[in-house]
């Protein structure tokens, strides 16, 4: 360690004044992206500061700051910060934590802030013995020492916890490697291999299946190595108007056929805040599409044949095995969304039936040949964003460490207890004296509730 | 009697409990001190009961949800973990002052929110993006940690006052003499930025989560988000300044305000000079 110390690189990796620095500055900086907005087009630039102003922004790479080679630089070297610094410490840390207690002078006893000196009525050694009868009872088992003026007993606990800070300081290097390996940018770049790590999104329409997706960035084709069916989709409205729930119900295939997913059903509902996963994949309703178009079913109820098909509107449908025809010949919408469809419907004898029927909804047509069922609801595509991101579970374990280092580190702390057990003016004494790293205060009251305790107890 | 008169029942108290503490700050009259107390303690228990009641009436409306999520949910929210976390500080570490100085801003709050011509009241059904139990968790967290950061503020202040007299050489003032020593106000700011910082990692930890759950996407440095690690660095640069430092006093005191300047720029500043993904909190 002394031969690294002399190194003035690592000297300057290892300092805390750095730290500070760079949080300042990384707090700093960061307000920069916050003003200016992120990724626009350079026209938007120009348009909202001035030719100048905007080439300045895109010479310091303020357009797209948080990917840009100096806040990531400075990324970098906060991480070799937080690390120089943490194994600069760490051997120290072990050394205190490992550090034979039972080798402290009495001298250093009688100095220390927190202590108690009780008179005990008994030889020394039935009072050593009671000493550590009493303390294990407490749970503070000790370890003892016999030394030139007396016995030591010392006992220990959550010498762990002074670790609680390196905890911490590893979650952010966990969060930082994961939001690494999650990234497009370096599954592209570096590992070339596109389909290890990206975002992208995909338009199905219902009915309709795919087996690919088209990532964000570079606008290219991935393939999912498995393909995803969009079988219905639909929006559900509050009394006021406002959406409630988009829902997708999507079918996993492989080889073309379903697969079964976690909970058994080969059908998924995906809705926002509930996506669904699969070999890595993760899907989420992100948007929809509404058609001019409608996805006609009809049933003969009597012979049981049935057809759906998409079909526009205006369009007379000649449905042969069925022996009917039908249309759509009016519409009526709120927005993109149809409420109501006009139908005709014939099977060539007698006069046509025509009338409304709400999107969606099941009509019975009673035919002089026949009884048909009928639905008629609006196609729609959902829109998926698609994401593969192998680095959440380490974003996530890093974010559960930092929750528990936190901890640890603010609200833990090392305690030792010491009794020092010797003969003075003629009579056996013990002297308790106890530290903790940190909430002394609280660690106090431990110890005088123990030396009271200890007190009654002698009587 | 519906929530909304116990949420003006709670402005009021609180409003009250205010005058009396900068009362006791004033006069040093201990009783004053109590009645403000009992205000502060009174207006928290309606306001938790109007909470209750904020939440039961969602579900009359058919729309059931916890009442954090708008604006005016989220300050009322504020305003009550401020309180409550104030009174326990007051319980504990028997700092009775120290309400002069936080209280206000729970009346800020309540006031704010429903005097404010652009924040809506209304209980209004969630969209899609927002029906997310880490939602709750997520404004949970956040404002646990904000109430922290903003008593936090308040002590700061105090600190400073105090110690300007102190400087001054006029600590016989009866306003810098009724507040607590030094040392004593030193303490209590770090301790609560230590338990504000916890809460405010949990804030955004489930911000990320539920970020991921709803888009795909943990992190994006929206401007709330890029706000809130600005607000995290802040605080972090504050205790290591502390603890491998030793920074103490007055530079502790001054990053404690600028700390919840940052607090404030995150929760108000963002969005009403910004844009970005957390709009909900815009109406
Ligand atoms: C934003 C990132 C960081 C966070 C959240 C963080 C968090 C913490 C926490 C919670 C403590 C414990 C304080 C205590 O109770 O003792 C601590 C201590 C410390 N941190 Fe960091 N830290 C960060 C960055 C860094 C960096 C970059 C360095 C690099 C030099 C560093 C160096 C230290 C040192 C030297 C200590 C004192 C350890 C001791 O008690 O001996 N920290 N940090």
């Amino acid at each position: 360690m002394t031969k690294k110390k002399k190194n003035p690189v690592w000297a300057f990796f290892a300092s805390v004044k750095l730290a500070l620095f760079l949080l300042f500055v990384l707090a700093v900086t960061s307000i920069f992206g916050t003003i200016v907005q992120q990724n626009l087009s350079t026209e938007q630039y120009v348009q909202i500061y001035g030719p100048n102003l905007a080439r300045l922004l895109h010479i310091l790479n303020i357009t797209d700051m948080y990917n840009s080679w100096w806040f990531l630089s400075l990324l970098c070297i906060f991480s070799v910060n937080l690390i120089v610094c943490s194994l600069e410490r760490i051997p120290r840390v072990i050394q205190i934590v490992k550090k034979d207690n039972l080798t402290t002078a009495s001298d250093r006893l009688r100095k220390m802030p927190i202590r108690k000196t009780l008179v005990l009525g008994q030889p020394l050694d039935q009072g050593v013995r009671k000493v550590a009868e009493f303390l294990a009872g407490k749970g503070w088992k000790t370890k003892q020492r016999q030394k030139d003026d007396g016995v030591l007993l010392f006992a220990q606990k959550g010498g762990w916890t002074r670790f609680g800070v390196y905890i911490v300081h590893s979650s952010i290097l966990i969060i930082l490697l994961g939001a690494i390996i999650g990234s497009s940018t370096f599954a592209q770049k570096i590992l070339h291999k596109p389909d290890f790590a990206f975002k992208g999104s995909i338009m199905i329409p219902e009915t309709q299946q795919t087996s690919y997706i088209w990532a964000f960035q570079t606008g290219k084709k991935i393939d999912l190595g498995f393909t995803l069916r969009c079988d219905f989709f639909t929006i559900e409205y509050y009394s006021n108007g406002m959406p409630k729930t988009y829902l997708s119900k999507v079918t996993v295939l492989e080889d073309g056929k379903p697969v079964p997913l976690k909970d058994g059903k080969t059908t998924h509902f995906l809705k926002v805040n509930k996506p669904l996963t699969y070999r890595g994949i993760t899907f989420y309703q992100s948007s929809y599409q509404p058609y001019p178009d409608f996805i006609v079913t009809v049933t003969n109820t009597a012979t049981g044949v049935s057809k759906t098909q998409i079909i526009p509107a205006a369009k007379q449908i000649n449905w042969q095995e069925g022996g009917a025809e039908f249309g759509i010949l009016n519409k009526e919408s709120f927005g993109e969304s149809v409420q109501r469809i006009k139908i005709w419907f014939t099977d060539r004898q007698g006069a046509p039936s025509t009338f409304w029927l709400n999107n969606a909804q099941e009509a019975i047509i009673k035919r002089p040949s026949a009884e048909y069922r009928m639905t008629v609801k609006q196609l729609y595509a959902t829109g998926l964003q698609v994401t593969k991101d192998p680095g959440v579970l380490f974003v996530y374990t890093g974010c559960g460490m930092m929750l528990l280092g936190l901890f640890v580190a603010f609200f833990m702390s090392h305690r030792k207890i010491y009794a020092f057990i010797h003969e003075e003016d003629g009579q056996t004494k013990v002297l308790f004296a106890g530290s903790a790293h940190k909430n002394k205060v609280g660690f106090e009251k431990t110890f005088t509730g123990l030396v009271d305790g200890f007190r009654e107890k002698i009587g | 009697m519906n929530s909304s008169q116990l949420f003006g029942i709670t402005t009021l108290s609180y409003l009250l409990s205010s005058a009396f503490y900068i009362g006791l700050l004033v006069f040093k009259n201990k009783k004053v001190g109590t009645i403000g107390l009992i205000l502060a303690i009174f207006g928290v228990v309606v306001q938790t009961a109007a909470l209750g009641m904020r939440w039961q009436e969602s579900y009359t409306l058919g729309i059931g949800h916890a009442p954090l999520t708008n604006m005016y949910e989220s300050l009322v929210f504020f305003s009550w973990c401020t309180t409550l976390f104030y009174i326990f500080l007051e319980f504990k570490y028997k700092a009775r002052v120290v309400g002069a100085f936080v209280m206000p801003f729970a009346v800020a709050a309540m006031a704010y929110a429903s005097f404010a011509k652009s924040i809506s009241q209304q209980i209004s059904p969630l969209i899609p993006a927002l029906q997310s139990n880490w939602l709750i968790a997520h404004v949970i967290t956040c404002f646990i940690g904000y109430g922290a950061f903003a008593v936090a503020g308040g002590l700061g202040m105090m600190y400073l006052i105090k110690k300007s007299a102190v400087t001054k050489g006029k600590q016989q003032d009866s306003l810098a003499a009724s507040l607590p020593e030094l040392k004593i106000i030193d303490d209590l700011i770090h301790k609560t930025i230590v338990f504000g910082f916890m809460w405010l990692s949990a804030g955004i930890i489930t911000g990320a989560v539920w970020a991921n759950e709803a888009w795909g996407t943990y992190w994006s440095w929206d401007p709330k988000e890029t706000w809130s690690i600005i607000t995290w660095f802040v605080y972090a640069s504050t205790l290591h300044a502390r603890f491998t430092r030793g920074w103490s006093g007055s530079r502790i005191a001054w990053l404690a305000i600028i700390g919840f300047i940052s607090v404030f720029f995150t929760y108000f500043g963002v969005n009403f000079l910004l844009s970005g993904l957390h709009s909900y909190g815009s109406g």
